[in-house]
């Protein structure tokens, strides 16, 4: 309390921190919450602008205390230290980049360094934004950023263009190139363009253990000497050199190693002539930094860097004149020179300093799995028992007996308890009601699915840190591309028939942002498990001998939906560039259970915390509007309700559908908070005993041409709430998120209204 | 010299000449297929596309449409790099 009220006075007094800042040294001394946690009596460093790095929003205020805040929140405060010498570098945050090929170990290595918890997995573009984290345990006061993956600096995707425009803008103090030494020649081809940079490089060559499995010994100090820069050996994954490479990185940042880097030996004698030439130009005309990239770039007519100068006329003769000495002709331009001479040299690096050791060579695990997984009689089948599996174990009798255990957990154990608690205190109807029907069993049959999506989730997991996933995507990609997506779409469609929300966030694993646009916007058609029960109820009413036919024909129209859906959207709504399907197949490997276990965990946190917030109030406000009638007062015959009422507003609409009753179109709503909750909403509205009374009494008031459109409806409507909140957080976009409620309850009615127009058309002819 | 589209799985060549600049093409060559290199065609897809390939000891999903920018040919065929630059 006092520490609250303590920082709300300070706060009162708060002016924005200023330049004349710049050197001044802060010590933390209170902590409210923060993530990463600083410790306190640590030192900061204040910067010359309001954003500090790793802070956040930094402000100080008039009594010498610093507050930083992050995302708006105030996170703790900093008192300044006037005993800390501030120019020396000891008391400076060192910014450090972790800059390499996707799936090389960035992450790993971050979350290593930081001891952070961020996804892991084995497919190349799993980190899409940046990431900041604090150093931990090893003494250096440094911010480290993980930065998503990129293959050379002439980026493509958008995520590569954030990693390029950070480390050529907003130079790291070091940059940490992290490098798959299984894949070692490709990986040191970004690593002879980051030594153009003007800014330190320290080596970790990543995965050494694969290595010598494959019978390769490197030379590291052959290797440092040749390439001029540090290089360690690390392993992320098993937490081997690391100490050594923030030991080596500190003797950089403190100047204590001398920059030994070979520039000027990559490209041959007279195209190092021109660069220089060309650098020289830059460095008159103006003051960029990082001139040597630049002056590289320029000579590969590369446009995004030469967009950078506004060089005149005179200038661009000149440059043209430079750049025509070095012969070309129409096989190697320019572009393709400097690549060959970058792979040239890596080669002759690469062929000095490893060893291959004889008699150890045999075809690799992976290659053997592939023969299978990526076979052309077998991969579809395996890929068909794959899915058979998962879905097996996640909705046949392991999932339901998990979910059966949950169920009772909390309706006879917790529900029994707290009832038995409620009518010992004597508490009222109406408090009655709202803890036992809304809290306990609306919030409770959505927390009783959490050991299902569990399981569907942990397998999911495993195939992608398995490596699985990219050969799926290779398998699909042809079907795929006719829509207008890529093979990398595959998966979070696949996913939609679990659960629309891991599916929508399972969608970033898409590097191009209108194939993950419309991946998202397609999966609500991939009907998901928790609508299974309505169908079954319905089917089993209406259409007895012929369940499994209908069954099966809703799902198979929920996947016509989203191909014409895509058909219909893909030259207008997602236009962009086209995908291209150049991906690199990772290495099979046995998932780690820590990381599987962190996948699982964060699911589990994600989930609960969904279930007590926003499936906790919708359950309330449903509650309310099905107990009260208009003046307030708590009926216990819901045709008075409010919700009666207000059912008897809308229902009219859905008489084109065959199910004007406002008790269907009512349950219809609740459909927005849990799929699920349509069939407990239509046992409550309908006034049902049992599952066979309520059948009963459906098959009364229903046709069955009304049954089907209501199968429809509920097939093709906009998905429940959780789902809707994890499609806009994707999108990020309030307009999308809300054309895509209005398409898919637009194409909901319409289809739905078909079928039953045309189901009562054909049904009277016949039987006429 | 044929369109890497057309070299059959299990046979390999040497990148002889690449397509036209742009985009597409500057990708290829960051992922490490320039002229001289030499390339394995592993498998092709199920569905005929895309071809999983081998290059630089690392393996790479890519399709046809894209393979026909890539010319391939014989070792002698090759010209490893420009005369004038050694």
């Amino acid at each position: 309390m006092n520490l609250t009220k303590n920082i709300a006075n300070t706060l009162a007094k708060y002016r924005t921190i200023h330049s004349s800042l710049l050197g001044s040294c802060f010590k933390i001394v209170e902590i409210l919450s923060f993530s990463p946690t600083p410790w306190a009596g640590e030192k900061i460093l204040s910067t010359n602008s309001d954003h500090h790095p790793l802070f956040g929003q930094c402000e100080k205020t008039r009594n010498g205390l610093l507050l930083f805040k992050s995302n708006s929140h105030k996170c703790g405060k900093a008192v300044q230290n006037q005993n800390i010498k501030t120019s020396t570098h000891e008391n400076k945050i060192f910014k450090i980049g972790l800059v390499g090929n996707p799936n090389s170990g960035k992450t790993t290595l971050f979350n290593r360094l930081t001891g952070s918890n961020q996804y892991v997995g084995n497919w190349p573009g799993v980190t899409v934004e940046k990431k900041e984290g604090f150093l931990k345990n090893h003494g250096l006061a440094a911010s480290i950023i993980d930065l998503p993956g990129i293959y050379s600096l002439s980026p493509y995707s958008p995520e590569e263009v954030l990693t390029r425009e950070f480390i050529a803008n907003d130079p790291p103090d070091l940059i940490i190139n992290i490098i798959d030494s299984a894949n070692i020649e490709r990986n040191l081809y970004l690593t002879t363009q980051l030594m153009e940079l003007d800014c330190n490089v320290i080596l970790a060559v990543n995965m050494t253990d694969i290595l010598e499995k494959k019978g390769k010994v490197i030379d590291y100090n052959r290797l440092e000497k040749r390439l001029g820069i540090p290089v360690v050996p690390i392993s992320a994954s098993k937490n081997n050199g690391l100490d050594k490479l923030i030991y080596r990185s500190s003797d950089i940042l403190t100047n204590k190693t001398i920059d030994l880097r070979q520039k000027n030996k990559i490209f041959c004698p007279n195209i190092e002539f021109i660069i220089n030439k060309i650098s020289d130009i830059i460095e008159a005309e103006s003051n960029i930094i990082n001139k040597r990239f630049y002056a590289v770039k320029i000579f590969e007519d590369d446009f995004i860097a030469t967009c950078k100068f506004n060089f005149s006329a005179q200038t661009k003769e000149k440059l043209q004149k430079l750049k025509k000495q070095i012969p070309t002709d129409n096989v190697f331009d320019r572009e393709i020179i400097i690549a060959d001479q970058r792979y040239k040299y890596i080669c002759k690096i690469c062929k000095e300093s490893i060893k291959e050791q004889p008699g150890q060579k045999k075809k690799s695990m992976s290659n053997k799995i592939d023969l299978i997984a990526t076979g052309k009689f077998t991969s579809l089948p395996l890929f068909i028992i794959l899915m058979f599996i998962i879905f097996y174990i996640t909705f046949g009798p392991v999932g339901n007996y998990l979910k059966c255990i949950a169920e009772n957990i909390i309706n006879l154990y917790i529900g029994a308890k707290i009832e038995n608690i409620l009518i010992f205190s004597g508490a009222s109807d109406w408090s009655k009601s709202l803890i036992m029907d809304a809290v306990i069993r609306g919030v409770g049959s959505v927390i009783s699915f959490l050991p299902q999506v569990l399981i569907l989730y942990g397998l999911l997991s495993f195939l992608e840190d398995s490596g699985y996933m990219a050969r799926a995507a290779f398998v699909m990609d042809k079907l795929l591309k006719k829509l207008g997506l890529s093979g990398k779409s595959f998966i979070p469609l696949l996913m939609g028939f679990g659960c629309s929300v891991p599916a929508v966030l399972g969608s970033r694993i898409i590097e191009n942002k209108k194939d993950r646009f419309m991946t998202i916007f397609l999966i609500p058609f991939m009907s998901c498990s928790a609508k299974t029960p309505i169908y079954l109820l319905f089917a089993s009413s209406f259409f007895p001998y012929h369940q499994t036919i209908v069954i099966f024909g809703i799902y198979a129209l929920g996947v016509l939906m989203a191909v014409f859906t895509a058909y219909i959207f893909k030259g207008s709504l997602f236009k962009g560039e086209n995908s291209t399907f150049i991906m690199e197949m990772p290495e099979y490997k046995f998932p780690s259970a820590k990381n599987l276990w962190l996948h699982i965990w964060q699911k589990t946190k994600n989930f609960i915390a969904n279930a007590g917030t926003v499936i906790l109030g919708a359950t309330i406000v449903i509650w309310f509007l099905e107990s009260f009638d208009k003046n307030f007062s708590f009926v216990s015959d819901s045709s008075k309700s409010i919700l009666a009422f207000v059912g008897n507003l809308v229902s009219p609409i859905f008489t084109v559908c065959g199910f004007g009753d406002w008790r269907a179109v009512m349950a219809l709503f609740t459909g927005f908070i849990a799929k699920e909750s349509i069939v407990s909403s239509m046992t409550l509205l309908y006034k049902s005993d049992n599952a066979k009374h309520l059948s009963d009494i459906l098959t009364n008031s229903f046709s069955a041409y009304a049954a089907l459109a209501y199968m429809v409806f509920v097939l093709l409507c906009t998905p429940c709430i959780a789902a809707l909140s994890a499609i806009y957080k994707e999108f990020g976009s309030i307009k999308l998120t809300v054309f895509s409620i209005i398409y898919q309850l637009f194409v909901a009615f319409l289809f739905s209204a078909i079928t039953f127009q045309l189901g009562t058309l054909i049904g009277s002819v016949i039987f006429k | 010299m044929k369109k890497l589209s057309n070299i059959l799985p299990g046979e390999s060549g040497i990148v002889i000449k690449l397509g036209e600049p742009g985009k597409l093409r500057r990708k290829i060559i960051d992922m490490g297929i320039t002229p001289g290199t030499k390339i394995t065609v592993l498998s092709v897809a199920p569905l005929g596309d895309p071809m999983k390939i081998n290059i630089r000891g690392y393996e790479l999903s890519i399709r046809k449409s894209e393979c026909r920018e890539i010319l391939i040919g014989e070792e002698k065929e090759a010209i490893t790099s420009n005369n004038e630059l050694n």
